[in-house]
């Protein structure tokens, strides 16, 4: 089958590789219909997520048809219409038991590995590096999905794959991000990143009662996404001097209540600080750059939220912990718990109060994926998100 | 000499799980340098483990004490390739947490190649190997099975990133 596959820093390519097997009685095999390319895959394809090995089937948003199922998977059949969350949970342990699906016991084969950097080990995903798993990823004709009686949601009322596809991963991660703000009436909320997860993390906070949103990018095209699709007010970082500053003025000296990272370790900024961090990760001497996340922790309101959704991998400079103390911050972060929002999103999907596929601004074939990635690492022809499907 | 203790939390009632590790022909299926353990007579068994290059490594146990839902020990009989003896200790977990499972274990190495051998089978991390156990352990019956993906480790010591072979599963499939 094809397949788009890791081949090392910056390069992806579609190759032939074996068809999935089923390894465990609870798997499925998912033929794929629709996937599409995520913002934390760039951090792959930079290099900056460790343990990735050349010839990694990448893609962790998909959705398709069930071609086999194992002999205990009960409640899904062979031509049911899925999307997979891109966290992988057993439905058993007690994490999951507690509706906290990023974080399953028993998902990731190598919890060996992120035990020994971080202490614990959260679930595993698809094709997102050993550090989770080594599962083979669903940019590709066909997918193993592990605990298939467990993720998949299936798909009965004639909803298009584009409407539904980015349940896989994306919206619920954005709604996450909104949700864990905690949002009050009167409460402004800032969103550092215009990309997919920080529209849809803006569209949600507004769906949970933000009375204004201000989105943080430097790309006009995404800032113009987020005001005219999403209704944010916009604030383009390589235009003014501080963004600390100019938050902080536009809510008259209080600052934003609560202040969503859509950013990650890849954060871009300018002047000496974004010089620092780039070079101190490029000298393998800091991991992640934290630019976004110091702004939103410096800019946020005494006593408010700060909620992380971008991608952090390890290690960060010139942590501002100080003012996170002393001004009674809040941090709330995780991988997206995707099981939990998948169908109240569904609903929301179905009621018309989100349209998901305003985001996606480019359609290819699978056999393009390299093309695609290269458009939405560069920032080409206002690309915002890349979806790919099979024949 | 080899001693080690690491423990486990399971979501499963106590008597589930002493009942499940009771049954030692279970703990191959989750402990990944045994091949084999046959119950020979009432507590007694005869274990086989894998080694390097084929080899294996064989003795006969005799549990010492049972103590139902609390505790299981055992200890090799004389004869042995390897002296050793063992404990798995079950209490209740805080909370909703489920049950707590405490292991001990210690190997008498003897000289020559026997010892080589034995040394081999444990690596150099044998914490490691009977952490990576009891994760699967945890798999097994939280889950009913240990959780394979096409890039799983194979264990401590033996490289990381090697693919597993696939071992398929009884399959229900129309393609």
């Amino acid at each position: 089958m094809k397949a788009t596959c890791w081949m090392g820093k910056g390069s992806v390519e579609v190759r032939d590789v074996p068809e999935p097997q089923i390894l465990n009685q609870r798997d499925a095999i998912v033929r794929v219909t629709s996937t599409a390319i995520c913002g934390s895959d760039l951090h792959l394809l930079n290099g900056v997520i460790p343990t990735m090995k050349k010839g990694d089937v990448l893609g962790h948003e998909f959705m398709g048809e069930v071609m086999e199922v194992g002999r205990g998977v009960k409640d899904l059949k062979v031509g049911d219409r899925v999307v997979v969350p891109f966290t992988i949970a057993c439905g058993e342990c007690w994490q999951c038991r507690h509706d906290n699906w990023s974080l399953c016991e028993n998902s990731n084969p190598n919890a060996v590995l992120p035990e020994k950097m971080m202490g614990h080990a959260a679930s595993g995903a698809f094709g997102y590096s050993h550090l989770t798993g080594g599962y083979a990823g669903g940019q590709a004709e066909f997918v193993r999905v592990p605990f298939a009686d467990v993720g998949p949601l299936k798909i009965e009322n004639g909803f298009s794959d584009e409407q539904v596809l980015f349940l896989s991963d994306i919206l619920p991660t954005g709604y996450m991000g909104a949700e864990m703000c905690d949002i009050q009436r009167g409460d402004t909320v800032a969103v550092w990143g215009c990309g997919p997860v920080g529209l849809f993390a803006i569209k949600s906070a507004y769906l949970l009662g933000a009375e204004r949103v201000i989105a943080i990018d430097r790309f006009e095209y995404r800032l113009q996404m987020a005001r005219e699709k999403c209704g944010a007010e916009t604030v383009n970082y390589s235009e003014v001097d501080s963004v600390t500053d100019t938050l902080i003025e536009m809510t008259a000296g209080r600052g934003p209540d609560s202040c969503i990272d859509a950013v990650g370790l890849e954060a871009h900024g300018h002047g000496l600080e974004y010089l620092y961090d780039k070079t101190k990760q490029m000298l393998m001497l800091e991991s992640d750059r934290p630019i976004a996340l110091r702004q939103a922790i410096l800019a946020c309101r005494n006593g408010g939220t700060i909620s992380i959704i971008g991608v952090y991998g390890g290690l960060v400079d010139k942590f501002p912990l100080g003012t996170i103390m002393n001004r009674s911050l809040t941090i709330k972060s995780g991988q997206c718990h995707v099981h939990r929002y998948m169908r109240p999103l569904l609903a929301r999907i179905e009621k018309g109060e989100i349209d998901p596929t305003m985001v996606i601004t480019h359609r290819m074939p699978l056999a393009d994926a390299p093309k695609g990635y290269d458009i939405f690492l560069n920032k080409e022809d206002n690309c915002e998100k890349v979806v790919l499907t099979t024949a | 000499m080899l001693h080690v203790t690491k423990s486990v939390t399971v979501l499963r009632p106590r008597e589930d799980v002493y009942r499940f590790w009771r049954d030692l022909e279970n703990l191959p299926g989750f402990m990944q340098h045994l091949e084999s353990v046959k119950t020979t007579g009432d507590a007694r068994s005869h274990w086989v483990a894998k080694a390097p290059a084929g080899a294996t490594v064989e003795w006969d146990a005799q549990i010492t004490e049972d103590r139902t839902n609390e505790l299981i020990s055992w200890r090799s009989l004389e004869g042995s390739d390897i002296q050793n003896h063992g404990s798995v200790r079950f209490s209740d977990a805080p909370g909703d947490r489920g049950t707590e499972v405490h292991v001990e274990l210690q190997y008498d190495a003897p000289a020559g190649n026997v010892g080589a051998t034995v040394a081999k089978l444990f690596g150099e991390e044998p914490a490691q190997q009977v952490r990576d156990d009891l994760r699967r352990f945890k798999q097994v019956i939280e889950t009913g099975e240990v959780v394979r993906s096409e890039g799983s480790l194979e264990g401590a010591g033996q490289g990381l990133f090697k693919q597993r072979p696939a071992q398929a599963a009884a399959v229900e499939t129309r393609r």
